[in-house]
C-alpha cells in the first residue's frame, strides 16, 4: 500500500465511524415533529428545547453526577488494588501465580444478565444498595483483573535492576514503589485509569440493578424517560449525546497520556 | 527476565484476591444454589438436583440461541480482528495525526451501551435514519431495508453496529503492539529487501501475538456475552431471530422469574465461555511460537 491510499482509506474509516454520532446530533437540535415531518441532511431550525428539557430537570443533571461519581470511585479502587498485585505478578513467581492470574481474568466471562439478581441481594443484606460505592466495587469485578492485566505488561517492560539498585540502596519496599516505581510507569497507569474509567462508564446492567434512585446512573434515568414520553427522537437523541460528552473530555483529556502509553507498546 | 521465587509475593496479591472473590464467588455460589433448587417463596425450597440442567440442556430454543450466538461471535471475530489490524498499520506513526486518531477511535467504546442502541435505531430507521432512508433511496433491495420486519436486515444491522462499536479496540490493541517493535527489525528487512507483505506476516503479526491474544480473548467473551445494544436496537426480534443467549437468558430468568432453569442455564453459559477462552488463549500462546520467535 502507498501512503497516501491508507491515509484515504483510514479517512474513510473515520467518517464513517463519526456518521451514526453525527447524526445522532442533527436528530438532537430539531424538535420531534420536525424530524419526523422532514427528511435533512442537517438541522435547518436548530432548537435546544431537547437539551433545555434535560438540564432543567435535578433527576436527569444528578444521573450524571451520580455516574461520575461512582466511575470515579472505581478506577480509584481498581487502580490501587491492582497495582500492587500486578507487580506481584510481573516480579515473582509464587505458588499459583498462573492458576490466580487465569482466575482473575475468568471474573469476565460471567453472563452479567443472571449475576445481577445474586448482585442485588448479596448488596442489599449487606446494606449497600443505593449506594454508589456498591456500583463501584460491583464494577471490580471485571476492572481489576483488566487492571492487572495491562499494569503487569507495563510492568515487566522496566528492567529488575532498577528495583534491585533502589533495594540495596536501602529503599524499604512501599517507599520504592510509591516514590520510584509507580512513576516509571505513569504513562501504563493512565492507560489503565482509561479503560478503567471507560469499562464503568458504559456498563448498565450492574449500575441498574444495584441502584433505586439515589445512585441511578444517567443512562438509566435515559431509558426510563423513554419509556415516559413514548418516542420522543429529539429528546432520546439529546439524552445520548450529553452521555457522549463525560468519555469524549476524559479522551481529550488523556490523549497525549494515550499516545505515549501506546508508544510503549504495553497494553 | 527471570522473576524472584518468593511466596510472600501473596501479600501483594492477596487484597485483589478478597475484593473480587467478593464480588465473584458469593453471587455464583447464589447462582449454584439456585441451578439444584425449586424456589416457591422466601425459605420453600425443594432440591431438585440436575433437573434445571436436563430442561435447559432439552429447550430447542436455547439450542437456536446458542447456535445463533455462535454464528455471530465467529462472524464477530472474523471481521474485527483483520479490520482491526488493517486499520492499525494505516494510522499515523508519528505527528499530530496520532493524537487525532486515538480519539476518533476510542470515541464508540466511551458510549454507553444501552445509547449504542440508540444511536443506530435513530440512524437506521426506514423514516428518519440516514442509512435507512439511504439504502431504500437507491431502489437496490427487492423488500426494502426495515431491521424491524426482516430476519436478515436485522442481522446485517446488528452486524453493522458491533463492527461499528468494537472494532476500534481491536485496532487501538493492535496498534499498540505495532508501535512497541523496535525499528531494527525494520532495518533488518529493508536490508533484507523484504517485501512489505513478508515484513508483515513475519515480523508485524508475530510480534503482535501478545496484543492479539488480549484483543481476540475480549472480543470472545464481549461478543458471547452481548446483551444492552442489541436488546435496545431489536429487542430480540423479529421473531427470535436476534435472540442471544444473554437476551434469552434474561428472559427466562428474570421477565419469567424462572430463577431455578435460569440459574442452570447461566452456569453452562459461562462453562462454555471459560472453554473457549482456554483454548484461544491456549492456541494463541503456542501459534507462531517455534517457527518464528
Amino acid at each position: 500500500m502507498k501512503p497516501k491510499k491508507k491515509t484515504i482509506g483510514l479517512l474513510i474509516y473515520f467518517v464513517l465511524l463519526i456518521l451514526p454520532i453525527y447524526w445522532m446530533l442533527n436528530m438532537s437540535l430539531r424538535s420531534n415533529a420536525d424530524i419526523l415531518a422532514s427528511f435533512s441532511l442537517y438541522p435547518r431550525n436548530i432548537t435546544f428545547v431537547n437539551y433545555l428539557n434535560i438540564l432543567t430537570d435535578s433527576s436527569w443533571y444528578m444521573g450524571y453526577v451520580n455516574s461520575m461519581l461512582y466511575v470515579f470511585m472505581n478506577t480509584v479502587i481498581s487502580l490501587s488494588f491492582a497495582l500492587p498485585a500486578a507487580y506481584a505478578f510481573s516480579r515473582y513467581r509464587f505458588l499459583g501465580d498462573g492458576q490466580m492470574f487465569f482466575w482473575l481474568l475468568t471474573n469476565r466471562m460471567a453472563p452479567a444478565a443472571v449475576f445481577a439478581l445474586p448482585f442485588f441481594q448479596l448488596y442489599s443484606t449487606i446494606g449497600l444498595l443505593d449506594t454508589h460505592i456498591a456500583v463501584a466495587l460491583a464494577h471490580c469485578l471485571f476492572n481489576i483483573p483488566l487492571a492487572v492485566w495491562i499494569l503487569e505488561g507495563f510492568m515487566s517492560g522496566i528492567p529488575k535492576e532498577i528495583d534491585e539498585t533502589a533495594f540495596i540502596d536501602g529503599y524499604k519496599f512501599p517507599r520504592f514503589f510509591i516514590t520510584i516505581f509507580i512513576p516509571l510507569i505513569r504513562a501504563g497507569v493512565g492507560v489503565t485509569a482509561f479503560f478503567c474509567f471507560m469499562f464503568s462508564w458504559v456498563e448498565l446492567l450492574f449500575a441498574r440493578t444495584l441502584t433505586v434512585t439515589a445512585a441511578k446512573p444517567i443512562s438509566a434515568i435515559m431509558t426510563r424517560t423513554i419509556s415516559a414520553t413514548g418516542l420522543d427522537y429529539g429528546l432520546l437523541a439529546a439524552a445520548g449525546i450529553l452521555t457522549i460528552i463525560p468519555g469524549a473530555l476524559v479522551i481529550w483529556f488523556v490523549r497525549n497520556h494515550l499516545a505515549k502509553g501506546f508508544a510503549l507498546g504495553r497494553v | 527476565m527471570d522473576k524472584w521465587q518468593d511466596n510472600r509475593a501473596w501479600f501483594l496479591v492477596l487484597p485483589v484476591f478478597v475484593i473480587v472473590a467478593f464480588s465473584a464467588l458469593i453471587p455464583l455460589m447464589t447462582v449454584v444454589n439456585y441451578s439444584v433448587q425449586d424456589i416457591f417463596g422466601p425459605g420453600e425450597t425443594v432440591f431438585v438436583g440436575t433437573e434445571w440442567f436436563k430442561q435447559m440442556l432439552g429447550d430447542y430454543r436455547l439450542h437456536d440461541a446458542l447456535l445463533r450466538q455462535f454464528l455471530f461471535s465467529g462472524l464477530v471475530l472474523l471481521i474485527e480482528i483483520p479490520l482491526g489490524i488493517l486499520i492499525a498499520l494505516a494510522m499515523p506513526k508519528k505527528g499530530w495525526g496520532v493524537s487525532i486518531s486515538l480519539v476518533t477511535l476510542a470515541l464508540p467504546l466511551l458510549i454507553p451501551w444501552n445509547v449504542i442502541g440508540t444511536i443506530w435505531i435513530i440512524f437506521t430507521r426506514p423514516d428518519i435514519g440516514l442509512f435507512g432512508v439511504g439504502i431504500n433511496s437507491l431502489n437496490l433491495l427487492e423488500v426494502p431495508f426495515d431491521h424491524t420486519a426482516t430476519p436478515l436486515y436485522a442481522w446485517i444491522t446488528v452486524m453493522l453496529m458491533e463492527v461499528w462499536h468494537w472494532t476500534p479496540l481491536v485496532a487501538l490493541l493492535a496498534y499498540a503492539g505495532l508501535r512497541a517493535i523496535p525499528d531494527a527489525y525494520y532495518q533488518a528487512a529493508r536490508i533484507d529487501g523484504a517485501s512489505p507483505w513478508a515484513t508483515f506476516w513475519y515480523i508485524q503479526l508475530p510480534k503482535m501475538r501478545g496484543v492479539l491474544t488480549i484483543a481476540v480473548l475480549l472480543r470472545w467473551m464481549d461478543s458471547f456475552l452481548i446483551y444492552a445494544e442489541p436488546f435496545v436496537l431489536t429487542g430480540g426480534g423479529p421473531g427470535n431471530s436476534t435472540t442471544f443467549l444473554s437476551i434469552y437468558l434474561v428472559k427466562i430468568a428474570l421477565l419469567q422469574f424462572d430463577l431455578g432453569p435460569g440459574a442452570a442455564f447461566s452456569l453452562i453459559y459461562f462453562l462454555i465461555v471459560l472453554l473457549f477462552s482456554f483454548i484461544f488463549y491456549q492456541v494463541l500462546q503456542t501459534v507462531g511460537k517455534g517457527e518464528k520467535g
